[in-house]
């Protein structure tokens, strides 16, 4: 982990018309930290995602970021493909909005595709896919810039419980080979856990933070991390933290 | 076998229908001025079928140009307001005002402004104000219907505005822009009989000009003949674009 921190949350705020719906809240990621955000509905965990890539600005703090082209990338909660476009076209996007050649662009992304173990889909359109495999092709389409940054926001929520799990290996795995900074939004804390380096509990909205967890075991997990007595305790300590939080006024 | 049942249910009943009538008109001696059996009309038809189906041809054609042009206005404006909101509100209200206010009752005006002397303009014209709005108000809502989600990754990688249009948001209207066809096709076929009956003269010479010419004389099977082929090609018309709408949804989507 270097020193300097490759994005950051400084005290921002952020109202929208109907009150205050984040912060004040402070994050600072290292390059290649896996961050997970957990916290209620409503908490402003999407909008802290929405702050690290700049699709949004603070009302009041400081975000800082890597800026450029494809260095950022985002995974929504759905896959958020464009039904009308194959599955190598749909991955193919952040190139060919960014100026790469077509061929290039085309061949980047079948690489893609196979990384996230999807070979033979290219010409598959999003309504052939399954809900798992739709996923993987969003993820694919977020790691085709190689990008420093990459934003899960709660990916797996609408996926069945096996789907999850292997998709959370694959982010594992495909995390080890380029080593981008992760920020995941989750409101599941066994999935934070598993998933991440550092656990960020965040209070009801306007959501600040209510305590961090970090998580010492090696990333990608070791077989059988799920059923360790240091998962269960930092599950049960996450859990307490996210309750005290709830409760809190 | 539920498929043929289905298939055979609603013939049943038309017969049924049909038997009843033809029935009813002989054992109450009806004249057939006034109500022909389903017998004479079939004969009537037959009889006047090549002229009937000419003149079907004649107004399927002028709604079909009346669709083609307002096809091309509707798509045209709708691109331009939404690129503009400020637009879309100043452009809203008139649209809408033009889409309830009865075709009928603008008829007499469009055949005075287009000519006495070419009836054919204002039934065109007539039959494209109706088929406008069903595929302006399908574009203007299907450019705006791209998924948000999609169009913050756009944003993410830096499109423009161009980019975002061609890549993002015309695709995203196909299949609005399908509908409003589907349903303008059908209205256009209904504005060119209705500008047929107000402009009322042998100029246009299509089906609502052979209801009339059959009124005239009395002849109430030919009318119903006519009736009947208006009624077949609107079904035909319905079909063909419903067709090719899910042809080109299944190739849009991919299934």
């Amino acid at each position: 982990m270097s020193a300097a921190p490759i994005a950051s949350l400084k005290a921002v705020e952020v109202d929208y018309p109907r009150g205050p719906a984040l912060g004040p809240f402070d994050l600072a990621l290292a390059a290649g930290e896996i961050v997970a955000l957990v916290g209620p509905s409503g908490c402003g965990k999407s909008t802290a995602l929405r702050l690290l890539a700049g699709l949004e600005q603070p009302t009041r703090g400081r975000v800082e970021r890597a800026s450029g082209r494809g260095e950022t990338s985002v995974v929504f909660q759905a896959p958020t493909l464009m039904p009308w476009a194959t599955a190598q076209a749909n991955v193919a996007l952040p190139l060919t909005l960014t100026g790469a050649r077509s061929r290039e662009a085309r061949e980047r992304a079948s690489e893609a595709l196979a990384r996230v173990g999807l070979d033979g889909v290219d010409a598959a359109k999003p309504a052939q896919l399954s809900g798992g495999m739709a996923m993987r092709v969003s993820l694919a389409r977020a790691l085709v810039t190689q990008p420093r940054l990459l934003l899960l926001d709660e990916p797996f929520s609408a996926l069945d419980e096996i789907t999850r799990r292997a998709l959370a290996e694959d982010v594992h795995r495909l995390w080890a080979q380029t080593r981008p900074a992760i920020v995941f939004v989750t409101h599941n804390v066994e999935e934070a856990v598993y998933m991440a380096s550092r656990i960020v509990v965040m209070t009801p909205g306007p959501g600040r933070s209510a305590g961090e967890t970090v998580i010492e075991a090696g990333l990608p997990r070791p077989e059988g991390f799920r059923t360790t007595p240091a998962f269960r305790e930092t599950a049960e300590q996450v859990s307490a933290q996210l309750q005290s939080a709830m409760a809190a006024p | 076998m539920t498929r043929l049942v289905n298939f055979l249910a609603p013939l049943l009943l038309i017969m049924l229908l049909l038997g009843a009538w033809e029935l009813a008109c002989h054992a109450l001696a009806i004249p057939s001025y006034r109500l022909p059996p389903p017998s004479q009309i079939a004969v009537a038809t037959v009889q006047n079928l090549p002229l009937l189906l000419s003149a079907a041809w004649n107004t399927l054609a002028m709604a079909l140009t009346a669709l083609v042009f307002a096809s091309l206005i509707a798509c045209g404006l709708a691109l331009v307001v939404a690129l503009n909101p400020l637009l879309e509100r100043a452009v809203q209200p008139l649209a809408t005002t033009l889409q309830v206010t009865p075709i009928v009752a603008i008829a007499p005006l469009v055949v005075i402004w287009a000519g006495l002397d070419h009836p054919q303009r204002a039934v065109v014209t007539l039959a494209l104000v109706v088929a406008f709005f069903p595929i302006f108000s399908g574009a203007v809502t299907g450019l705006k219907a791209a998924d948000p989600d999609l169009e913050r990754l756009f944003d993410l990688y830096g499109a423009g505005r161009a980019q975002k249009l061609v890549r993002l948001r015309l695709p995203s209207a196909v299949p609005f822009l399908l509908e409003g066809h589907k349903v303008a096709a059908g209205l256009a076929l209904v504005g060119a009989v209705v500008a047929e009956f107000v402009a009322g003269t042998g100029g246009a010479q299509g089906l609502a000009w052979r209801i009339l010419e059959a009124e005239h004389r009395l002849e109430t099977a030919k009318m119903f003949g006519a009736l009947l082929v208006l009624a077949l090609m609107g079904v035909a018309l319905y079909a063909a674009l419903q067709t090719a709408e899910r042809v080109i949804l299944r190739r849009w989507r991919g299934r």
